[in-house]
């Protein structure tokens, strides 16, 4: 057998691995980057009654100096001026803060039962907490608006136990509480499987050593398993976090009139008001907002992976 | 008893003939792995039909020069001729050369037929002649009865035999082997050995191999090459390697030894008949017959193996052979072998061992015996590295 | 002990509030009476009249279509980008590439959707079933690298080494060797790539366009003016129909396990 000439087949293998990365990579960017790139340009346009509803602040590339002198930052300054809208920027991310510490004080405690449970059922109880998030988000929401309307589910269960006069209601529905509820439903999983993994992977006999030396349960929990498990309440926050600042179906869904999240006023801006320029600038703020807690994200990710 | 022996080990040293031409040349092999050098600057000649070991404790760098062959890493500096040709750029399913893994890395999905068929498959031989080649190497490794089996269905000791089978298959130039005998009891171990041998004469094949056990490398073996982070102290005969070592590092790493440090006391010329060197080591002066570069007054180290040392309760009245006086501290009893450690009347330790050649012995030496301890004197070693 | 009582009440609990609702309306997607609240007695009524409603079974075919097609797509760049991450160490734009992976994990989804569609209109492009198809590939493949790359980062590279060494050249080692070995992760990323395309309200809402109403989008619709037992009964449906597809995927991976353990045994038992 000869030895092959020396560069063909290295060369080879490089076009296909330059092929494997530049697919999904060109892919992402046009798909992914590019556009944030349009919604930042298009937030600078003015509205108009045509289609697209805006008007371009500039055709072709050559044009910079034209682009700089009729970039127009009047959305910014009217979302800015407008309370509604920062109040509703507040209201996200009290929401969200609010929803990820329910989110946390429920998940935690499951996640660490799974984590005691026994091996040979461990996987079964993983299984169990994934399969809900496989059936429809949508249709996880709208469960529960049976069960909250005032003539719905809990109401009848409350008047059968007597808890309620058969005249009484629950008025849940299309208020705050529902839509904590319906988020802390909906987010659950995502909360409960990275703390599951960080939990699961913690050695048992640290505990054993801490009691050991004289460290009582209750405080080695809070010595031992809480500091150990930071990665995953870090991870499980932030992935429950971002998603839910500028969540859409369950405010519109379960929330009432008041409940102000800007995930639902981008789209009354975007499909009610057609405003697409202005419904741009309310993204590209939530961008902004964002863009911190998704850099903690990501940097968890890596340290993971 | 009746295992038939393979062919007698004929005479074979290409490296002693200044006209022979290496198969594999390493020249100047440097490999780093960001500021980290796994391989220093490192020049090695293999030849043809030789069966070539790599010793050296863990992480200095025999993996690494392997890999570097096979063509999984390209060396940093350097390069790797085969025939004379350098094989930089190469890939690795271009290399005349194959590998048989330290973790045997084996196909879990496919059956062992298809796993030792998959190198044939890949130069596109008639489906008949790789049917009869994999039955060929099965019988080899005899492994036929398991040719339907996936890996997992496995013993240890039978993938490994399935890996060895796979990566002999395509009958490579050069067969790379790394800690190949590793998952195996000393027995299957020894038999696996001798087949490796037969194996590698019958087929006229280059093996390079890798292992952690000295003995392995010294019954395999044409030549050893010793490595110490990233270069190479000493290539040669497993012999030579035992009974020559070139440096205290090779001396040590390389079965059992007593070493003490000291200093030239006088060469030939002043000695007479005797003793080619004398060495004052802290009190102890002792005289070995060895060609030698050392020169008055260097800082040299005496070595000797144990089983070259004799001890003995009475006083030696040769006066040609060195003697030392000390009192037995312990005894390990290895079945074949006993060995004494003593200490040396100056507080130093020696260790002797001693055949033990009847079951009943007159006068055993026992613990806190005075003793001599002998050794002629082309016993010893100077070592001046 | 009394730590395990408290876990066995927290799992019940938990368990309980993730499985009750979907139960509720499962059951109720039988119930003869139009009214939530009132039982009126076992019957499949809704399931007939969602089956005759057109727009209804209409959306459901062009979801179907828009899973089958972004959940191919997603799981081909998906696999390729998880290689790429895990495979092949430093090149240039890494650090972006990682972040474009995980950043639609998290990005909100009226961002996304939003983004997708103001490119689309720049691009000049008509929105409608490929538009949705693109947006759904965009975001799925991410959730399928991630799979991917979990399991590729605990497979032995000595394997796809020991096929190159053999003379197997790179492609058809991934071919051969690679790929049949990570495809349970592959298929469990496809899955996952298909339900979460079946599952997308709000970026198909942005997407799409005339003639590529998804089932999501009319299940919204509908549900925005009450509920009505006919959403339950799809509902339903698809929550069977995922439900098996889990069930089936999850006995695989169990005969598998079995077929390894048993295997195994074998191994031990057979003198060598
Ligand atoms: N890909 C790599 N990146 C960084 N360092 C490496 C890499 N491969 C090997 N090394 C380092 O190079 C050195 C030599 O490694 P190598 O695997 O060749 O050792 P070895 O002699 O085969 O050891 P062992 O006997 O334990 O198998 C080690 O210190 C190792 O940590
Ligand atoms: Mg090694």
């Amino acid at each position: 057998m000869a030895v092959a000439q020396n560069s063909d087949g290295q060369g080879k293998g490089g076009l296909g691995r330059v092929f494997v990365v530049a697919l999904p990579y060109l892919w992402l960017v046009l798909f992914f980057v590019a556009p944030f790139f349009i919604i930042f340009k298009i937030s600078l346009s003015d509205t108009a009654i045509a289609l697209p509803p805006y008007t371009p602040v500039f055709e072709g590339f050559g044009a910079i100096q034209d682009f700089v002198s009729q970039l127009d930052i009047e959305n910014y300054i009217f979302l800015t001026d407008d309370p509604l809208y920062v109040k509703a920027y507040l209201s996200s991310l009290r929401i969200a803060a609010i929803s990820t510490m329910l989110l946390l004080l429920i998940g935690y405690p499951i996640a660490l039962a799974m984590a005691r449970a026994s091996a040979s059922i461990r996987p079964t109880l993983v299984m169990m907490v994934i399969l809900p998030f496989w059936t429809s988000f949508l249709i996880r929401v709208y469960a529960w608006i049976g069960i909250l309307k005032p003539d719905g589910l809990l109401t009848l269960l409350l008047q059968a136990v007597g808890l309620m006069g058969p005249e009484d209601q629950v008025q849940i529905f299309r208020t705050d509480t529902a839509v904590f509820i319906g988020i802390v439903y909906s987010y659950l999983p995502f909360m409960v499987l990275p703390l599951y993994a960080a939990l699961e992977k913690m050695d048992n006999t640290l505990l054993e050593a801490a009691n050991d030396l004289g460290c009582p349960p209750l405080k080695a929990f809070w010595r031992i398993t809480f500091p150990l498990s930071l990665p995953g309440v870090i991870a499980g926050s932030m992935i429950c976090f971002i998603p839910i600042t500028g969540e859409f179906v369950i405010p519109d869904l379960l929330g009432g009139a008041d409940t102000l999240m800007i995930g639902k006023t981008l789209w009354t801006e975007f499909f009610g008001n057609r405003d697409w320029p202005l419904a741009s600038a309310v993204a590209v703020i939530l961008l902004i907002l964002l863009v911190i807690p998704i850099m903690i994200f990501q940097n968890q990710q890596k340290k993971v992976a | 008893m009746a295992k038939t022996l393979g062919p007698v080990k004929r005479k074979f040293s290409p490296w002693t003939d200044p006209s022979a031409v290496p198969f594999i040349r390493f020249e100047n092999i440097t490999k780093r792995f960001g500021t980290f050098t796994a391989v220093d600057n490192l020049t090695l000649d293999i030849y043809e039909r030789e069966f070539f070991s790599l010793l050296g404790p863990s992480g200095c760098g025999k993996t690494t020069l392997m890999r570097m062959l096979a063509g999984f890493e390209e060396p940093t500096e350097g390069r790797i001729l085969l025939q004379g040709k350098d094989i930089r750029g190469v890939p690795p399913y271009r290399r005349p050369t194959n590998m048989m893994f330290q973790s045997y890395a084996l196909f879990p999905h496919m059956t062992v037929e298809k796993n030792v068929a998959f190198g044939l498959e890949q130069d596109k031989l008639p489906k008949g002649e790789i049917a009869a080649r994999v039955e060929e190497m099965l019988k080899l490794v005899k492994l036929e009865d398991f040719a339907r089996r996936k890996p997992n269905q496995l013993s240890g000791g039978q993938r490994q035999r399935v890996a060895l089978a796979r990566s002999l298959a395509k009958r490579p130039q050069v067969l790379l082997l790394d800690e190949p005998l590793g998952a195996l009891d000393k027995k299957l171990r020894e038999e696996t050995q001798f087949e490796l041998m037969d194996i590698q004469t019958n087929l006229g094949l280059t093996f390079l191999i890798v292992t952690h056990d000295q003995e392995e490398a010294m019954t395999v073996s044409d030549r050893i090459a010793v490595m110490d982070k990233g270069v190479i102290v000493q290539v040669a005969t497993p012999a030579e390697i035992y009974e020559a070592p070139n440096s205290r590092y090779v001396a040590d790493f390389i079965g059992d030894i007593n070493i003490m440090e000291g200093t030239v006391a006088a060469t030939q010329s002043a000695l007479g008949a005797h003793g080619t060197i004398r060495i004052e080591c802290d009190g102890v002066s002792v005289s070995v017959d060895q060609e030698c570069q050392a020169a008055v007054g260097d800082k040299v180290a005496f070595a000797v193996r144990p089983e070259k040392v004799r001890i003995s309760p009475d006083k030696p009245v040769d006066s040609a052979v060195n003697a030392v006086h000390g009192e037995v501290w312990d005894i390990g009893y290895l079945g074949d072998f006993s060995v004494f450690i003593v200490k040396l009347d100056d507080g130093r330790v020696m260790r002797a061992a001693q055949a033990n050649v009847s079951r009943l012995v007159d006068r055993p030496i026992t613990f806190g015996d005075m003793v001599w301890l002998t050794w002629p004197l082309d016993a010893g070693l100077v070592l001046t590295r | 002990m009394k730590s395990s009582r408290f876990d066995a009440t927290v799992l019940t609990l938990g368990f309980a509030f993730l499985y009750i609702p979907i139960v509720i309306l499962i059951i109720y997607s039988f119930n003869a009476s139009r009214l939530v609240t009132v039982w009126g007695g076992f019957s499949l009524h809704w399931y007939q009249t969602m089956w005759s409603n057109q727009g209804l079974m209409d959306a459901a075919w062009v979801t179907a279509r828009v899973g089958l097609l972004s959940a191919t797509l997603g799981t081909v760049l998906g696999t390729m980008a998880a290689m790429a991450l895990v495979r092949y160490g430093r090149f240039p734009g890494r650090m972006l590439f990682s972040g474009m992976i995980y950043a639609p994990l998290v990005m909100p989804e009226v961002i996304t959707g939003l983004s997708m569609l103001l490119l689309f209109v720049a691009l000049g492009v008509d929105r409608g079933f490929w538009t949705v198809v693109v947006a759904h590939t965009t975001f799925t493949m991410c959730y399928v690298a991630i799979v991917v790359q979990s399991r590729l980062l605990t497979f032995d590279r000595s394997l796809e080494e020991a096929a190159l060494d053999l003379g197997c050249p790179p492609v058809k080692t991934f071919f051969r060797i690679t790929l049949p070995l990570i495809f349970p992760a592959v298929i469990a990323g496809w899955m996952l790539a298909f339900t979460l395309s079946l599952d997308d309200l709000v970026i198909a809402s942005f997407t799409t366009g005339p003639g590529a109403t998804t089932l999501p989008i009319k299940i919204y619709s509908q549900v925005r003016l009450g509920v009505t037992p006919e959403i339950n009964a799809i509902c339903t449906i698809l929550i069977g129909l995922v439900t098996i597809g889990v069930i089936i995927a999850s006995l695989n991976t169990k005969r598998a396990e079995l077929r390894r353990v048993h295997d195994e045994h074998m191994a031990l038992r057979t003198p060598s």
